[in-house]
């Protein structure tokens, strides 16, 4: 039964009250009880009577309180429930159930809501009984109906993915339904797409279905290109209506190599525009270091979009011979150069080594013949960490002894002396043209001029290593462009001059091309599908659903020119590919992708994820039940005289008085944590979780003391802000998403307490379950709590590193869970494994931070009497774990108080006795 | 010899209440005494009071020569009047006095004990006779006099009401009189009338609980006597306190008028307020006997 938002479980109950007037008239007949009273004075009193018109009855407010009191027993037993969950009519709702989540990227910003709806609809249907299967649309399967207890378990892994399912995907949902009867809840990302509605009818031939999306328009980012100098930035919405301002985050890294936002930009959607578009002006130097762009606070994969090489300006340095013809700009050897690379090129003048220390994508010798001997050496460095070396011939190269005799090691094949002259007024012959590219040169599939001629050049001589060298050659077969590989570089000459002299190559747009072929510049954004023939990219960092850079670890290599022509899926997800000579980024969305939102028919329902909260008023009521009888006897005692205002003041006083006095222990704790070894956790504002680490700590104290010659005292839990923390060796630090975010006074005592020594074990708790520093609440709460801190970086636990042998030999760190990894300072690069030694010679510190998530304050967590207070995977496995657990723990201490001194190699002998080696 | 053990302990028990009792009279009393020495009118006694001029009728044998020998007039030398008077004390140990409306306040019995007994004491230093109503203890002097007096004080009575008791009057004697006088009235009446026909003159103090004086009582209620004889229940008290108060103010006009057709003199005492004060009006009532 409803009533409005209110409903009830027992409504029978309520017409209990129909019985109140009733007990009013009942509790109005009869007075109070009497007091018996000694007094002298009653013989004064004999014979008096009582005025009949003043009765003592119950006064009428007395009446109405109790009445109100026996009122809300009563509703409150009748189960009132605000905002129950509305109960499906008919045959399905006890049927099987099914959930279809879109899980695409664009219902990632709403993941968390949708999880705890469908863990509520979980919890739900458990209780129910009902069967329910999980479709994810992004990665089918078919559906399979379990208990739900089952899937409760399964739902952390059911992250959306980072692509969203194409029309075919949907149809081949359709197929394999099944036939059963069930009813759908679709969880929509509220994007519209081709094959929804032919999914829908299958669906809703089986069954009712009702859809749940977010009314929150997405948002998304379209791939930032380069116009003129400045960077374009593009966001799309899916609705317009209302005007809102958006944050991009670009994001890059500093010099030093270290994850930064480099620049924040704002765009403004206009209230009738779904597309909103700014240009973010950067210096070219710091665009060369961008790795990607978010609108911020949408934690969504759509809403990053990668950059790629594409957005680089390359930095050319362009290196002329003696330059003695001033003022015949047309003959300058780099004049063709500086018009073709100006547009998308930062040029760079200047000698060749004062240029070679601001490392230059490329740098182009025209016709420079002799380099000095530093020069050369220099170059050569420059070009084995992967320069491209561009030469041009012309006449002091072909008067030069630069390699004749034997091959210099910057010119990619040796030449033959004086070069050769066509179609001149004295040679014979016309001038050659060029010959169609060779499949696998990076000119391949270019165009070719007619009037693209070529009259003189310097000759190769023919060697073994040619015919592999050459990627251009003249239609008489004389090599025309040759390459070289020289360490991750390649030094690239062509044989004709820089200017026009020579050929017409540099007057055509050919030339144009083929620098860009060469990546001289970078023009061109996505290459074009006869050059990917044949290509393998390999992709390097991917995206997750939630917009997170992943390494890509071992995923396969994806065909080149499947990365242009297929959509994304779970073949190719987007990310970052590594190509032969370039890197391309693949992001959720194309430039030309337009978000639409979703038009569901009329005669389906569609809800919102957050629904409120269902929430039981019983408790409330009888409360206020009891409340009001208190108040009752109090006002019956004041009326009978039995209640004494003084004696009231003193019990009030009283009731005022007891919480007072409790705030003297605070100035002492820093004392007392100075004075003996304790162990620490920050408080986080959540009285649970704070309890469950102090039992943690203390349990771990315990274990300590009983083990080991470390003594610590009972833990203390700390306040950021206020207390002191170099007394305390260790911090443990869980994480929830709510914790307030210390203030910049903190993070500066914090940054000083790591520097000097201190160790903070952050711990998110949930298992690791989407992966390190990643999707998850507590994941991402981790990840802003830790930005302002100064943390070196990091690596998951090696088998070598000291944590694993400090006091117990280790190998696995669970707490509660049992995740894999845990991270810690990284070991330096430098470190190598000795022959016959078990283990490097480490960090010569201590790790400032310990990063999991296995919570393990639940497993060290103990009692006052010495109990576990939370239970541990199960029976002897589970005590075994919590064993572990404590192992681990007891390393963590010994390890921050006795640093890296079970790192030294005098153990070794006794290390490799206990290992049984 | 079963009996033996309880009434030795009751004994030991009445015994140990005596001597504070006394001793704390004999406190309050000495508080009182400084200053209040002799009667301060002529009479028989020992210590020399004045000379004064011879007047007719004085018989010559009374005029002091030496005195009159330094001057022209004949002197007569008179002493201070140290006749002993006798003193009757009734205290009222009805049930009706073992009240106290607080914890913080003392019992009407003690209160007056206490001030019948320093008042005693008081008029034993002066040299008077005290003795209790009622013939249970006759008029005497001396320390073991005030002994006996205690230990008959402490004796209690299960009546609701205490009667005064007008036996035992030495006529012309003076008399106490300390109750909360809230019973028959009759019974007061008549023993004051008795007193006065025989020339006896003296004090009515009444005792009085701060709550008999203000009532503050409400609800439903029933009121019972100490003794558990007289019960009344009412269903609002706060209705009956006017009428309450209306009644007592007329049992004091009564009991005043009561005194002043008697030559007594009455004097109300409540338990909230002090001892050392209703003493002092006490002993000033004594002192100046029923001429002032």
């Amino acid at each position: 039964m409803m009533l409005g938002p209110i409903g009830f479980t027992a409504p029978w109950l309520l017409l209990a009250l129909a019985a109140l007037p009733i007990l009013w008239i009942l509790l109005r007949a009869v007075p109070p009880a009497p007091i018996r009273r000694r007094f002298p004075g009653v013989a004064l009193l004999l014979g008096l009577k009582d005025d009949d018109s003043v009765t003592d009855r119950t006064p009428w407010w007395l009446l109405l309180l109790r009445m109100l009191a026996v009122a809300a027993i009563i509703v409150g037993l009748a189960g009132p429930v605000l905002n129950p969950e509305p109960e499906t009519e008919g045959e399905t709702a006890t049927g099987p159930l099914l959930l279809v989540l879109d899980a695409s990227w664009a219902a990632a910003r709403d993941w968390p809501a949708q999880e705890a709806l469908v863990e509520s609809m979980l919890a739900e249907a458990g209780r129910e009984a009902r069967p329910v299967a999980i479709l994810r649309l992004a990665d089918p399967e078919p559906p399979v109906f379990r208990a739900a207890d089952s899937w409760r378990s399964r739902l952390a892994g059911l992250a959306p993915a980072p692509w969203a399912a194409s029309p075919a995907t949907m149809a081949e949902v359709s197929e394999i339904l099944g036939d059963v009867r069930f009813e759908t809840r679709w969880f929509s990302d509220g994007l519209a797409r081709d094959g929804r509605a032919s999914l829908l009818e299958a669906l809703e031939a089986r069954g009712p279905v009702t859809v749940y999306e977010s009314p929150a328009p997405v948002l998304a980012l379209a791939p930032a290109t380069v116009t003129g100098g400045a960077v374009a930035l593009t966001a799309r919405r899916a609705q317009a209506g209302t005007p809102r301002e958006i944050t991009i985050e670009a994001h890059g890294r500093d010099p030093s190599g270290t994850p930064r936002l480099l620049a924040t930009h704002r765009l403004q959607f206009e209230p009738d525009a779904t597309e909103a578009t700014g240009e973010l002006a950067l210096p070219a130097e710091l665009r060369g270091r961008l790795t990607r762009f978010e609108i911020a606070g949408q934690a969504h994969a759509g809403a990053v979009t990668l950059t790629d090489d594409s957005l680089r300006r390359r930095e050319v340095a362009l290196i002329a011979g003696r330059e003695d013809r001033e003022g015949l700009e047309l003959l300058s050897p780099l004049h063709y150069l500086e018009q073709a690379l100006q547009p998308s090129a930062d040029i760079l003048d200047g000698a060749l080594i004062d240029i070679l220390p601001a490392n230059p994508d490329v740098i182009v010798l025209a016709d420079v013949a002799t380099l000095s001997g530093a020069e050369q050496a220099a170059l050569l460095d420059w070009t084995e960490k992967g320069g491209l070396l561009l030469r041009f011939a012309g006449p002091r190269l072909a008067a030069s002894d630069v390699s004749r005799s034997e091959e210099a090691p910057l010119m990619p094949v040796r030449l033959r002396a004086g070069g050769r002259t066509v179609g001149g007024a004295m040679s014979w012959g016309e001038p050659k043209s060029l010959a169609p590219f060779p499949e696998g040169s990076p000119f391949f599939g270019l165009e070719l001029y007619d009037d693209v001629t070529v009259s003189a050049q310097v000759m190769a001589q023919p060697d073994p290593t040619l015919a592999s060298r050459v990627i251009a050659q003249l239609s008489d077969g004389t090599p025309l462009v040759t390459r070289k590989q020289i360490g991750a570089g390649q030094v690239v000459l062509f044989h004709v001059t820089a200017n026009a002299e020579w050929s017409t190559l540099p007057l055509s747009g050919l030339f144009v091309q083929m620098l860009e072929r060469l990546a001289v510049s970078s023009a061109v954004a996505m290459p074009d599908l006869s050059e990917m023939q044949g290509t393998t990219w390999q992709p390097v960092k991917v995206l997750d659903g939630f917009g997170q850079l992943r390494d890509a670890g071992t995923l396969p290599g994806v065909d080149g020119e499947a990365l242009i022509t297929d959509g994304l899926g779970p073949e190719m997800p987007p990310g970052l590919y590594e190509g032969p000579d370039r890197r391309l980024a693949l992001n959720v969305i194309r430039p030309d992708t337009i978000l639409t939102p979703t038009a569901w028919p009329a005669r389906i329902p569609v809800r919102g994820l957050a629904r409120p909260a269902e929430a039981p008023l019983g408790g409330w009521l009888l409360a206020a039940a009891l409340l009001m009888l208190m108040a009752d006897i109090l006002a019956s005692l004041a009326l009978s005289g039995r209640l004494f205002p003084a004696r009231a003041a003193l019990v009030a006083l009283l009731a005022l008085g007891l919480p007072q006095g409790a705030d003297a222990q605070t100035e002492d704790k820093a004392l007392r944590a100075a004075s003996e070894v304790v162990l620490a956790h920050v408080l986080t504002g959540d009285p649970r979780l704070d309890e469950m680490a102090h039992a943690g700590l203390r349990g771990l104290s315990e274990t300590l003391y009983f083990r080991t010659s470390v003594e610590p005292a009972e833990p203390i839990g700390v306040d950021l802000e206020e207390d002191e923390l170099a007394v305390y060796p260790l911090l443990y630090w869980p994480v929830t998403p709510e914790q307030p975010i210390p203030s910049a006074e903190a993070y500066v005592k914090l940054n000083e307490y790591l520097r000097t020594g201190g160790m903070i074990l952050f711990d998110t708790r949930d298992a690791n379950v989407a992966g390190f520093g990643a999707s998850s609440p507590n994941g991402q709460k981790l990840q802003r709590l830790a930005r302002p801190l100064d943390i070196p970086p990091l690596e998951p636990v090696p088998e070598d590193h000291v944590l694993t042998r400090t006091f117990y030999l280790l190998q696995d760190f669970p707490g509660r869970h049992s995740g894999r990894e845990v991270w810690v300072e990284a070991a330096p690069a430098d470190a190598e494994q000795v022959e016959g030694m078990p283990f490097r010679n480490l960090n010569d510190n201590v790790t400032p931070v310990v990063i999991g998530g296995n919570d393990w304050a639940a497993a060290w967590a103990m009692d006052e009497m010495g109990n576990p207070m939370y239970p541990v995977g199960r029976g002897y496995a589970g005590e075994r774990q919590r064993e572990i657990a404590y192992r681990f723990g007891v390393n963590l201490v010994m390890h921050v108080l006795t640093g890296n001194y079970k790192s030294d190699q005098v153990h070794v002998p006794a290390l490799l006795d206990r290992l049984g080696q | 010899m079963s009996l033996a053990a309880p009434l030795r302990a009751r004994a030991e028990r009445e015994a140990a209440r005596l001597p504070p009792l006394l001793a704390r009279a004999e406190h309050l009393a000495g508080t009182v005494l400084l200053g209040e020495h002799g009667r301060r009118r002529p009479g028989l006694g020992d210590d020399f009071w004045q000379y004064r001029p011879v007047q007719a009728g004085d018989e010559r044998r009374f005029i002091d020569w030496r005195r009159s020998a330094r001057s022209d007039m004949e002197f007569v030398r008179q002493r201070e009047w140290q006749i002993a008077q006798s003193v009757v004390i009734w205290v009222d140990n009805a049930a009706s006095m073992r009240f106290a409306s607080d914890k913080g306040l003392v019992e009407k019995s003690d209160r007056a004990r206490l001030l019948a007994l320093a008042v005693a004491i008081l008029l034993n230093r002066a040299g008077e006779r005290v003795g209790l109503a009622g013939a249970e203890l006759a008029p005497r002097r001396g320390e073991a006099q005030m002994m006996r007096l205690a230990e008959a004080l402490t004796t209690e009575s299960d009546e609701d009401y205490g009667r005064p008791a007008s036996s035992g009057m030495v006529a012309h004697g003076r008399a106490l009189f300390v109750s909360d006088f809230l019973g028959d009235i009759g019974a007061a009446r008549t023993a004051l009338t008795s007193a006065a026909d025989r020339g006896v003159q003296g004090v009515l103090l009444q005792v009085l609980d701060p709550a008999e004086e203000a009532f503050p009582y409400r609800g439903r209620t029933i009121f019972e006597s100490v003794g558990g004889t007289l019960a009344h229940e009412t269903l609002k008290a706060s209705e009956l306190r006017e009428r309450y108060l209306a009644r007592l103010a007329d049992r004091k006009a009564e009991l005043k008028a009561l005194c002043a057709t008697t030559g007594w003199q009455y004097g109300l005492h409540h338990t909230g307020d002090s001892a050392q004060s209703a003493l002092l009006w006490l002993f000033r009532a004594f002192d100046g006997g029923p001429a002032r």
